[in-house]
């Protein structure tokens, strides 16, 4: 009988198989479960044991966008009947809707913050990792170090006198506030990682540019920033779950204006308490737009454009 | 087209110094030959030529105006770079552009000039393919397209050979030493294969140690070299040297070699203490009647020609006989030297005495 040094038998690749389902199953678990939930009854959402099959509704989902009223059954039947899903679903409830809920604004929040210190985080990053990887720095490791240092500790560390500084120059609760903190966060590692992708790409393409008759800036542009989109759109997706996931200092720092989608979500209140099935659609509903970046910029991720283009 | 002169130039990083002082010039159309060791300061030079690298002091004429301190986008040059540096994002007609689109040439021009380009390179074909998958000699030829089509004063090749195959090397310098006869372009070109050099160039620059060592025609510089470092570097083998201690007088025309008279080209300056005899090894005959002897170390068959090494008095030799010459390993055999075509050299300073026979050369370099 022969077998291979190299080739897995067919027991070990069953054993492995096994251990990648168990993994994928212990991730997907608590994220399969919120998915769940969104759609339950807040009866079924709380049962216990736990339910796993149920009879799917859009009550929390609807809970979670309209603000509602307990209404007696007159004031019900002076409105007439429901026209449209969503006033069935609340009026079934015995309510009714006076408005919309705030989730909106606050998931509008996040996106502002979120992508907007992500483009401000990786734009000072380009340049700077640049700057650090193509010029002559006066003490330029020391520089390099201070920067990485920022992260050393938690940032929540320095939350008091974060917050302190905020109120004196009025930007509590203000949406550039909360993108300047969550770019200067950041910038640490967009800048350690951008210098690592930018070192890599051979100072001879911009040198070329130079000779053929462009400017510096125009080399950064033309040469090198397409050669980098790689290590960008990376970059920018560390940044963004970072920024938008971010919870600490989004409670201290936010509660009315600026106040972004994750400290929203635990606070929205039903009918004798929590609305659970409300706040794991506005779970849910909040992981798509990090899902969606990631998955459109994968690609990048994916894509090695520079292979090929220089012998090693 | 453009005659370049080197007055004086040096660059220091820090605490070493690349570049000591060099000075030479390239002739209008010349192919000129920046040749030496890894290290030895030619590609900081060429560098330092094309814009890349600002000098410490020492000045840089292009068609005699004064560039040392202008960005290379204002030299109106070419450079040819060792891994091609091809836009990876782009593909070939659009390398080739580049250049064309930051003088702002319109689109038809644009176009046609690289078209025209292709056709001299033979590259018509892959114009639309992306850089990425081209062969070693392809894209070595979308980089000469990329250099020639601005049709610059001068380019610059920083051993532009070195990245390929040996097949595709010799075929790329025939083509560039061709392209080059075509245009009539001042073409500076780095190498540290000194057999390029000699093959290629029209003039050569040695330099060892951010010096210039000797510049003139390949023969000249083989034939006399102006140190016993060029001798080493050019040829291979390399030039053999006879160390002996004495003493030569000017105008000399013999010196002893382990108490035998050897005669060498009459000398126009004195020497003493450590010296040494240079002589290629072409240059040395078996002679049985000769009265310097040495022994026979080995035999390297080379189809034509046979490298014999000589154990001598003065050191071991290699030789470079006709194979039809039999030759055995341990016998002993007269040496005789072609005695035109010797150097003398103070092995202290590693200068070669002037004679009558290099002083032409030497006194130009």
């Amino acid at each position: 009988m022969s077998f291979s040094v190299t080739e897995p038998s067919g027991r070990q690749k069953l054993f492995a198989g096994f251990l990648v389902a168990f993994y994928a199953l212990v991730t997907i678990m608590p994220l399969a479960w919120i998915i769940a939930t969104g759609f339950k009854s807040p009866a079924d959402a709380i049962a216990y044991p736990p339910k796993v099959v149920f009879e799917p509704t859009l009550e929390g989902y609807v809970n979670l966008f309209t603000t509602r009223t307990r209404a007696s059954d007159e004031a019900l039947q002076e409105r007439g009947a429901p026209e449209t899903w969503y006033q069935r679903i609340v009026r079934d409830k015995g309510m009714m809707i006076v408005g919309p809920s705030r989730y909106g604004e606050r998931f509008m929040n996040s996106v502002i913050i979120g992508f907007g210190s992500t483009f401000l985080t990786v734009f000072l990053g380009t340049i700077a990792a640049y700057a650090f990887s193509r010029f002559k720095v006066p003490l330029k490791d020391d520089l390099l170090f201070f920067i990485l240092s920022t992260r050393m500790m938690p940032p929540i560390a320095v939350a008091i006198p974060i917050f302190l500084m905020y109120r004196q120059l009025g930007l509590n609760d203000t949406h550039l506030g909360m993108i300047l903190l969550y770019t200067a966060v950041n910038l640490s590692l967009s800048v350690w990682l951008l210098k690592g992708f930018i070192d890599e790409i051979p100072v001879e393409y911009e040198e070329a540019a130079l000779i053929d008759g462009y400017t510096r800036f125009q080399a950064f542009c033309k040469v090198v920033l397409p050669q980098a989109a790689t290590g960008i759109a990376s970059t920018a997706i560390f940044c963004l779950i970072f920024a938008w996931n971010e919870y600490a200092f989004a409670v201290l720092l936010t509660s009315g204006t600026a106040q972004t989608a994750p400290p929203f979500i635990p606070t929205i209140i039903g009918v004798g308490g929590q609305d659970w099935p409300a706040v794991a659609a506005g779970a849910t509903l909040f992981l798509v737009p990090v899902m969606v970046f990631t998955i459109l910029l994968r690609k990048h991720l994916l894509r090695g454009i520079t292979f090929g283009a220089v012998r090693k | 087209m453009a005659r370049i002169e080197i007055r004086k130039l040096r660059k220091d990083f820090g605490d070493f110094t690349a570049v000591r002082s060099s000075t030479f010039t390239v002739e209008d159309g010349e192919f000129f030959m920046l040749l030496g060791p890894s290290g030895c300061g030619k590609t900081t030079t060429l560098r330092m030529m094309a814009g890349l690298e600002l000098p410490t002091s020492g000045e840089i004429y292009i068609d005699g105006e004064e560039v040392s301190g202008r960005p290379a986008s204002q030299r109106d040059i070419a450079f040819v770079f060792q891994m091609f540096a091809l836009y990876p994002h782009m593909n070939v007609r659009r390398n080739i552009a580049y250049p064309l689109v930051s003088q702002g040439m319109a689109r038809a021009d644009v176009r046609r000039k690289v078209q025209e380009v292709a056709r001299i390179l033979d590259i018509e074909d892959i114009l639309d393919r992306p850089v990425g998958g081209l062969s070693g000699g392809d894209r070595q030829r979308v980089a000469l397209g990329r250099a020639i089509v601005r049709e610059p004063k001068a380019f610059f090749m920083d051993e532009p050979l070195g990245a390929l195959d040996a097949e595709f090397r010799e075929r790329m310098a025939g083509e560039l030493r061709a392209l080059h006869d075509r245009m009539g372009a001042t073409t500076v070109y780095v190498t540290h294969d000194q057999l390029e050099a000699m093959q290629m160039g029209d003039r050569i620059v040695v330099m060892n140690h951010g010096v210039v060592e000797q510049f003139g025609a390949p023969q000249d510089i083989y034939d006399w070299p102006a140190t016993m470092f060029v001798a080493d570097f050019i040829g291979s083998p390399a030039m053999n040297f006879l160390h002996f201690d004495g003493a030569v007088a000017r105008g000399a025309c013999r010196i002893g070699l382990a108490g035998i008279h050897v005669e060498v080209p009459a000398l126009l300056e004195g020497g003493k203490g450590r010296l040494a005899l240079g002589v290629r090894p072409e240059h040395v005959h078996l002679d049985d009647s000769a009265p310097y002897r040495g022994e026979v170390l080995a035999v390297e068959y080379l189809g034509t020609t046979q490298i014999v090494t000589i154990e001598t008095a003065n050191g071991a030799l290699k030789a470079r006989l006709s194979s039809a010459q039999p030759v055995r390993t341990g016998e002993t055999v007269g040496l005789a030297f072609d005695a035109r075509t010797l150097t003398v050299f103070d092995a202290a300073s590693g200068r070669a005495l002037l004679s009558q026979a290099n002083r032409e050369v030497l006194a130009g370099g």
